[in-house]
């Protein structure tokens, strides 16, 4: 952290106390605790530079895409994950950024997380609608002044010129109920094609973000639709040699039909209720260092969340049931969001 | 005379808050600026994308010196009481003038500098500026639409300096985000600021945006002879999107043609903020469509135009799929599904909801004339288009798309019609079904929901009207009056119901700028009919234009005034008129009477032009009546008798209208 805040006014604005900045954002006072140490203090005045890579001169495939965003997000001070391994509807329930969003810790993360939406499964025969797609995730926690600018750097990375292509902030405010989470943000249009979702997250599990996170969401698969001019989700170049349909093609095939024909619902309903009461109950236990158990409890949540989606795609939940499924899977949310937000000293 | 210029530059600012976001700065300006004695000769606001703009011309440098007196305490109060006085304004004792037996103080407060004063305005406008939505971002609690970026804030060609939040003002701004220098510049003045906008691909002026997409986008259309499909409210959208709007044409895959056009248009404008195209001499849709793009592209758009066109074509190809998908459902098939969508927790499902309306669309098809059977079998089916793929991506489309699926069905013209035309008129500029089975069940629609919503009291309060019930009854008043349907409103209203008919009705006279006083006038009847109640404040109005009606009117009024009096003294003789009572008095006997069987004739026939001419006929009777005669005569027998003539003048009068609540 700098211990001179380059937006500064005055002399007597530069004052720095300690490692917290008063500066253009105030600062930020963290509390300390938290089984990952204290938390450190931070300073957004400093916006950060943007590391450019060069334009690619041919269309990217899909893989190329990944390693490009990858590339980008790295030189930014990213973490790169992996993907989540529990089954999510979107790459926003990853706890790498539902619950890191959450708390005063500062938080830079990119990954592609493939996401599940039974409903949308159309047996492999709709070109441009998947049961699963990729979505490009990344996390700046606090956001810094500069995100769109960053944004639009990432943009170029991968080949999108902004003075041939028309790039546009439509107004967009994010929801996602079932984490009680919403934020303020764009969709961002390249040619009338939403590419990517923006977010300034408000809230998250109930609870204040703050500081604030922004989010980038990018549908990896409609992305290279456009970067590749194709028609059909399966025609895309996956690398040199395969195609997304070599990839992936069986796997819509089969899971459109389990999801929407065959999946046993009553299995699921039951399976639904095992992860409801095992949330509380692993919450009620504590690890070696007395902490609580708020990882594994989440995972159990996304498990909820993902069976209630199969039986919501399998038309077995009536419309007044859905309210209170979405309910029960918020009650669950929240109650890891406090407990995640507790462990790491509290809000800011 | 000195000019300030603010500019608050943020990122991108929903295109639907702007035009609220320009006003509401330049009320705050002026209402913070007339506080402090501060009038500008002209204040103007922008607003845009990425910036709100204010400019206040002609304001003076400083404020003038105010004088203020203020009262103090009594003479001879309690030194307590003064010194608390003169500590509150300042002054010694003797600087304190002693009047009327109090102390006054006369405080003079010099002029500020309108610099320091339009600092602490921007701060607090921007602290509390009044956004329907509002966000933080980063570490800081400044609550704004989106992140603030930058504050310009010049007044006579010096920077006004202030800070919110970390935000110091400058003289800074910045152009176009793609087109301009990437460079932010100087600014000393409006002027100045405008050029340099200009000069970086920005037109501040939302209006200006709209006059070059409607220009160009007209432009475009006229070279290849078609026509532009006007949308307001999408061009102030896209001007809310664009600093530098740049119509481009698209084309479109001709085989979507065979959509609906509903779909076709509602597609573009909804989904991707395209303009229809069309073909001026058949009015049909070409397949082509207007995007407004915010760069002039260096190779004229060509990208532009296809990377869009692709993204329709995905979007079409959907509502193919839910136009091939749905149609292989019936409407029939369809209603059992209606039983798990709530129409309101209190109202249970839409299909009860359809219920309701099938069984009081056949009772109403009585009083339309419309066929009960396909009444009913449109009831039954109007709203199973809900449970349809394309209603569900597309709910503006309810009705539409069901008029759709019943033609391919094969059902009834008529029932096509009534499913289609349900819903509407949606608005006051919206068209009214007329044809029977259409106008029956437009009517069980809205007076279902309106029924419901009163039944368990959820009226209008104030501008909240969550279930747009006003719009209903509206709707339901110029169905009745345009097909001229004779509907007894009590068969399924209630009196509330009834009265906040009469409302809307006053509201619709007076928009037609009709009188609707008359409309009180005629109601107070007990009337529950609209036809006859708007016929005969038809009638009414125009009666009252004439020379009788105006002098009949005062007639009666000066009867109703003597018979008020007199009942104040107590109650009225009653019983048999004076049938051979001589002159003025016997003639208005004789005309009342008469008028009082013409009168009667002309209501049992509906005719109100004729129930006027009756009432015209007593016009000069009761003209010469109270020339010539005395009612307050000293013979008790004759006063009773007058008195009861003019009873019977206004009893008689009163089964036209309450005359009393005629207010010109």
């Amino acid at each position: 952290m700098a211990s001179r805040c380059p937006t500064l006014a005055s002399e007597r604005q530069q004052r720095v106390i300690n490692k917290g900045c008063i500066g253009r954002f105030g600062r930020v006072e963290a509390k300390v605790g938290g089984p990952y140490g204290p938390a450190t203090f931070f300073c957004a005045c400093e916006q950060p530079q943007i590391l450019k890579a060069p334009m690619p001169d041919k269309p990217l495939s899909f893989q190329d895409l990944i390693l490009k965003l990858h590339d980008y997000w790295s030189r930014q001070g990213c973490v790169i994950l992996q993907a989540y391994d529990v089954e999510v509807g979107a790459g926003t329930l990853n706890p790498a950024t539902v619950l890191r969003a959450l708390g005063p810790k500062p938080w830079k993360v990119a990954y592609v997380q493939p996401s599940r939406r039974p409903a949308d499964g159309r047996y492999g025969e709709n070109p441009n609608r998947l049961r699963q797609h990729h979505q490009y995730q990344v996390v700046l926690k606090p956001n810094p002044p500069n995100l769109q600018e960053l944004y639009l750097g990432s943009l170029e990375a991968i080949g999108i010129d902004p003075r041939v292509h028309d790039i546009r902030f439509v107004e967009d405010d994010w929801e996602n109920p079932t984490v009680g989470a919403w934020g303020l943000g764009w969709e961002v249009w390249c040619d009338g094609m939403e590419i990517t979702q923006y977010t300034y997250f408000q809230q998250v599990g109930g609870l204040d973000v703050f500081p604030v996170a922004g989010e980038l969401t990018i549908g990896l698969e409609r992305l290279s639709l456009y970067l590749q001019n194709v028609d059909s989700v399966y025609d895309l170049r996956y690398n040199d040699e395969f195609t997304y349909g070599e990839v992936f093609l069986a796997n819509e095939q089969q899971f459109s039909a389990f999801e929407l024909e065959v999946a046993d619902v009553d299995v699921f309903k039951r399976q639904f209720e095992d992860m409801e009461r095992q949330v509380p109950r692993i919450l009620e236990a504590r690890g070696r260092k007395g902490e609580q158990l708020v990882l594994p409890a989440y995972d159990h949540v996304l498990k909820a969340s993902h069976l209630f989606n199969i039986m919501d795609a399998r038309g077995a939940i009536a419309v007044a049931e859905r309210q209170s499924y979405i309910g029960r899977i918020r009650d669950l949310c929240k109650r890891c969001a406090e407990v995640y937000v507790a462990q790491q000293g509290g809000n800011a | 005379m000195p000019q300030l210029l603010l500019e608050l530059f943020s990122e991108e600012i929903p295109a639907r808050m702007q035009a609220q976001a320009a006003r509401d700065l330049e009320r705050m300006a002026r209402e913070k600026l007339a506080a402090e004695g501060l009038l500008p000769e002209a204040l103007t606001a922008f607003a845009g994308p990425r910036r709100l703009t204010l400019v206040a011309e002609g304001l003076a440098a400083a404020q003038a010196e105010r004088h203020e007196e203020r009262k103090g305490p009594r003479i001879g109060s309690p030194e307590q009481a003064i010194d608390g006085f003169l500590r509150s304004t300042g002054l010694s004792r003797d600087q304190l003038i002693e009047r009327d037996g109090l102390y006054f103080a006369h405080l003079h407060k010099p002029g500020r500098q309108t610099a320091a004063i339009v600092a602490e305005m921007f701060d607090a406008i921007v602290r509390s500026f009044p956004w329907p939505k509002s966000m933080v971002s980063g570490v800081s609690k400044l609550r704004w639409v989106r992140p603030l970026q930058r504050i310009l804030c010049v007044f006579d060609g010096e920077v006004v300096p202030f800070e919110v939040d970390g935000h110091v003002s400058s003289d800074l701004t910045e152009g176009h985000r793609f087109m301009g220098t990437g460079q932010a510049f100087h600014v000393r003045n409006f002027d100045d600021y405008a050029d340099g906008l200009a000069k970086n691909f920005v037109v501040l002026d939302p209006e200006e945006r709209k006059e070059r997409i409607r220009d160009a986008a007209r432009t475009l259309c006229f070279a290849r002879n078609f026509e532009l499909v006007e949308d307001e409210g999408l061009l102030d959208e896209v001007a809310g999107l664009t600093e530098w709007p740049t119509p481009v044409m698209g084309d479109m895959d001709p085989a979507f043609l065979e959509l609906p056009p509903e779909v076709i248009r509602t597609s573009m404008r909804v989904h991707q903020r395209f303009f229809a195209v069309r073909d001026p001499l058949t009015g049909f849709l070409v397949p082509h469509f207007i995007a407004v793009a915010n760069i002039e592209a260096a190779d004229g758009g060509k990208l532009i135009a296809t990377g869009n066109a692709r993204v329709l074509t995905a979007r079409l190809a959907d509502a193919r799929f839910f136009w091939q998908e749905d149609r292989k459902v019936r409407l029939e098939d369809r209603l059992q599904k209606l039983k798990g969508v709530t129409f309101h927790a209190k109202l249970g499902t839409m299909y009860e909801r359809v219920e309701r309306i099938t069984a009081l669309a056949g009772q109403l098809a009585a009083y339309t004339g419309a066929s009960p059977e396909q009444v009913r079998k449109a009831a039954r089916l109007c709203k199973s288009d809900l449970g349809t793929g394309m209603v569900g991506e597309f709910p503006e489309l309810q009705g539409i798309m069901g008029g759709y699926y019943a033609d391919k069905e094969g059902l009834a013209p008529e029932i096509i019609e009534a499913i289609r035309w349900h819903y509407k008129p949606q608005g006051p500029a919206d068209d009214v079904p007329v044809q029977p089975v259409a106008a029956t069940l437009a009517l069980a629609d809205k007076l279902d929901t309106l029924v419901r919503f009163f039944g368990i009291d959820e009226k209008p309060t104030g501008s909240r009207d969550p279930f747009a019930l006003r719009r209903a009854a509206l709707g339901v008043i110029r169905i009745l009056l345009a097909g001229r349907v004779r509907l007894p409103l009590k068969i399924v209203a209630s009196d509330d119901l009834i009265s906040f008919f009469a409302d809307r009705l006053k509201v619709l006279l007076r928009e037609q700028g009709q009188r609707h006083d008359l409309v009180d006038a005629v109601f107070a009847q007990g009337d529950d009919d609209i036809v006859r109640i708007v016929s005969k404040v038809n009638a009414l109005e125009g009666f009252l234009g004439t020379e009788d009606g105006k002098n009949l009117l005062a007639g009666y009024k000066r009867a109703v005034n003597i018979l008020k009096a007199e009942e104040k003294k107590g109650a009225l003789a009653t019983g048999e008129l004076n049938s051979s009572a001589p002159g003025e008095e016997g003639a208005l006997t004789n005309a009342v009477g008469h008028m009082e069987v013409e009168v009667e004739k002309a209501l049992e026939k509906d005719d109100y032009e004729a129930a006027m001419q009756a009432l015209a006929a007593l016009r000069e009777p009761v003209d010469a009546f109270f020339d010539k005669v005395l009612v307050n005569s000293d013979v008790p027998t004759e006063r009773e008798n007058r008195l009861r003539l003019l009873m019977k003048v206004r009893d008689a009068m009163g089964r036209v209208a309450d005359f009393s609540l005629v207010t010109g």
